[in-house]
């Protein structure tokens, strides 16, 4: 039965050498096995979901060596709510894929997915920090290929930027697991959360360190201001549906902080207090402006979804840096909105840019298909920005009341309400722009036809609307879940002691019970 | 000894990062390369330095810690496969538009001479 946790990185793990060793060059087989795989994926996550949804600990031990000397994956209710949001939105990205053809303009796409898939997947579940090094190579290499699937010059030049920030981002991984390893002797989460209660008061320079340089590698991956550099032109350029992918990614990082300053270092921790109040805070709020700016200015519609990714980051990482269990329900209850609405944003930017040819923010004759594509991009800008009714709504009032229960917190009411104020202001005058001053003008009947978008692509894009209606008309249910989750994470006893406790080979336990039953 | 690690771990960062700043493909890989390197020794480092000892549980009453060079090797083959994923791209980019500007700015100048329409 435990085996099942494995399964969401064997899966694709198994799937990808297939296409590639037996579907190389029939693209309908390789579409047909990717969209399987991915569904089996989602049936993996649902089953992990249920399973650990009562709040039990996962465990699984590969080759049933114990923790800390072997390697586990645990599934706890945040790490399985992540795969089943990461596998729904994989499921739409293919569909769209398909749909618009993306994936027959270069060569590997689904094979390159489903790694990417399998790395994702694996950061989520892992128990163990370096595996969380290697899983996180394993995306992101799978990713340089998808950033610049179908090639083109801009695309290589953004590549490059993104595949040596994110070298210098592994480098500096690798020292701060050097540095966590060098003072605790242990990479294992749960293992190392034992040993850092037992540093000595003035011996603690090496795990502050160690701290430090952890929150500036996920800081990378989140996107957090000033880490955001690689963020703007690796998802304008990067192909669409691989765009709507990453919104997965920036939620890694995210996932990587909670997961690590809940257990590792929490917030009560002396060694690192003021970490998140004192330096986290900021520069969340800074994201926050930063992003929201940068939808004001954006003179090109895929820059400007950018931007918003960075904001809602932002607004991500203040419910995180409030930390308290409120503030984080929150805050995951805002991922998966913000993971959503940035997938359907990047991928209605494709469907602008078929029938336009450049997405700079100025008048042309309407693109086809309009009245729709129209229709989506304002579902998805209310969500996005933070409207009522849609879910962006709803998180953004959860983050803030937990805010104002924690008391002088004018700064972060302040900047929200602003920067949605800014992001409206943005998206309004985009969305005037490509859909309402387009009607002056007059479009050539023949290659409005021909640039139509694929019905499939409507599928896949209405898909994660309906996904984010869903999670607005069922906001109470989710934040019970989410609820729940911040309350498992705030007391990790029950992780720790299910990872060190459950007998494995060599472990003393283990050997007890074997004795016991000669 | 701890003094000669420490301080070539420390050249060789302050020597990856001035590379690294560069902006010009060349040199960030070369820079990138030397920042991989201070690390494995960061991480070797990181089990403490134990010289003429055996890394396995044996009779002996002074041991290496095993695991560095096991999470070295790790780091050795990943940031190797990676550096050789960023030539190639760095290449196609190079030949591709004749600029090796890592730099949105000077890129966008430089295609602005060519005169192409900076989309």
């Amino acid at each position: 039965m435990m085996h099942w946790l494995i399964l969401p990185i064997i899966l694709p793990a198994f799937i990808a050498p297939f296409i590639i060793l037996a579907a190389r060059y029939h693209m309908g087989i390789q579409r047909v096995v990717s969209v399987g795989g991915t569904l089996g994926m989602i049936a993996v996550a649902i089953g992990l979901v249920l399973e650990t949804s009562d709040g039990t600990v996962m465990l699984y031990q590969a080759g049933d060596w114990a923790a800390p000397f072997g390697i586990v994956l645990v599934g706890d209710r945040l790490s399985t709510m992540m795969v089943l949001l990461m596998a729904l939105l994989a499921l739409c990205v293919l569909l769209y894929s398909i749909g618009s053809k993306w994936d027959e303009r270069g060569r590997h796409f689904h094979v390159l997915f489903q790694f990417q898939l399998m790395g994702i997947a694996g950061a989520f579940l892992t128990g163990d920090l370096f595996n969380l090094f290697v899983f996180f190579e394993i995306l992101l290499i799978a990713s340089y290929g998808l950033m610049i699937h179908a090639g083109g010059n801009a695309r290589l030049r953004a590549g490059v930027q993104y595949v040596l920030f994110n070298l210098l981002g592994s480098t500096l991984f690798l020292f701060a697991l050097g540095a966590l390893y060098a003072e605790t002797g242990s990479l294992n989460m749960a293992d190392v959360a034992q040993r850092v209660l037992s540093v000595s008061a003035d011996e603690t320079v090496g795990i502050r360190v160690a701290a430090v340089l952890l929150l500036l590698v996920f800081a990378i991956k989140a996107a957090i201001v000033p880490l955001h550099f690689w963020l703007p032109s690796s998802y304008a350029e990067a192909p669409a549906p691989v765009a709507a992918l990453f919104a997965i990614m920036t939620k890694v990082g995210a996932y990587a902080i909670i997961r690590v300053y809940t257990m590792i270092f929490p917030v009560d921790l002396e060694v690192t207090s003021g970490l998140h109040d004192t330096y986290l805070l900021p520069v969340a709020l800074l994201s926050l402006a930063v992003g929201a700016v940068g939808v004001l200015a954006a003179k090109k519609l895929d820059r400007l979804v950018a931007f918003a990714v960075i904001s809602s980051m932002g607004m991500v990482m203040v419910g995180v840096a409030l930390f308290t269990e409120e503030s984080i329900a929150s805050a995951l209850y805002y991922i998966v909105h913000s993971t959503l609405a940035a997938g359907a944003l990047f991928l209605i930017v494709d469907l602008v840019r078929q029938s336009r040819g450049d997405l700079g923010l100025r008048v042309h004759a309407p693109v086809a298909g309009a009245a729709l594509i129209a229709g989506l991009f304002m579902v998805a800008a209310i969500a996005m920005t933070g409207l009522p009714p849609l879910s962006g709504f709803i998180g953004k009032l959860m983050i803030l009341n937990a805010a104002f229960d924690e008391g002088p917190n004018t700064w972060v009411w302040a900047l929200v309400l602003g920067c949605s104020l800014i992001s409206i202001v943005g998206f309004a005058r985009a969305g005037s722009i490509l859909f309402w001053k387009a009607q002056a003008e007059d479009a050539p009947a023949a290659d409005h036809e021909r640039n139509a978008p694929a019905a499939l692509s409507y599928v896949a894009v209405g898909g994660l609307l309906t996904m984010l209606v869903l999670h607005t008309a069922f906001a109470g249910r989710m934040y019970d879940y989410t609820t729940a989750t911040a309350a498992q994470l705030f007391a990790p006893d029950d992780y720790i002691s299910t990872v060190l406790e459950t007998p494995g080979k060599l472990s003393d336990n283990w050997n007890a019970k074997k004795e016991k039953d000669q | 000894m701890e003094f000669l690690v420490a301080s070539a771990i420390g050249v060789m960062t302050a020597g990856g990062l001035y590379m690294v700043m560069r902006l010009r493909t060349f040199p960030v890989i070369l820079g990138v390369s030397l920042l991989t390197y201070a690390v494995n020794v960061f991480l070797f480092a990181s089990g403490r330095l134990t010289t003429a000892a055996p890394p396995i549980l044996s009779d002996a009453t002074v041991y290496t810690d095993p695991l560095p060079q096991a999470l070295v090797l790790t780091a050795i083959v990943i940031s190797f496969g990676m550096t050789a994923v960023v030539v190639m791209i760095a290449l196609g980019a190079f030949l591709g538009t004749d600029d090796d500007h890592i730099d949105d700015e000077h890129a966008e100048k430089a295609q602005a001479e060519r005169g192409e329409d900076a989309t």
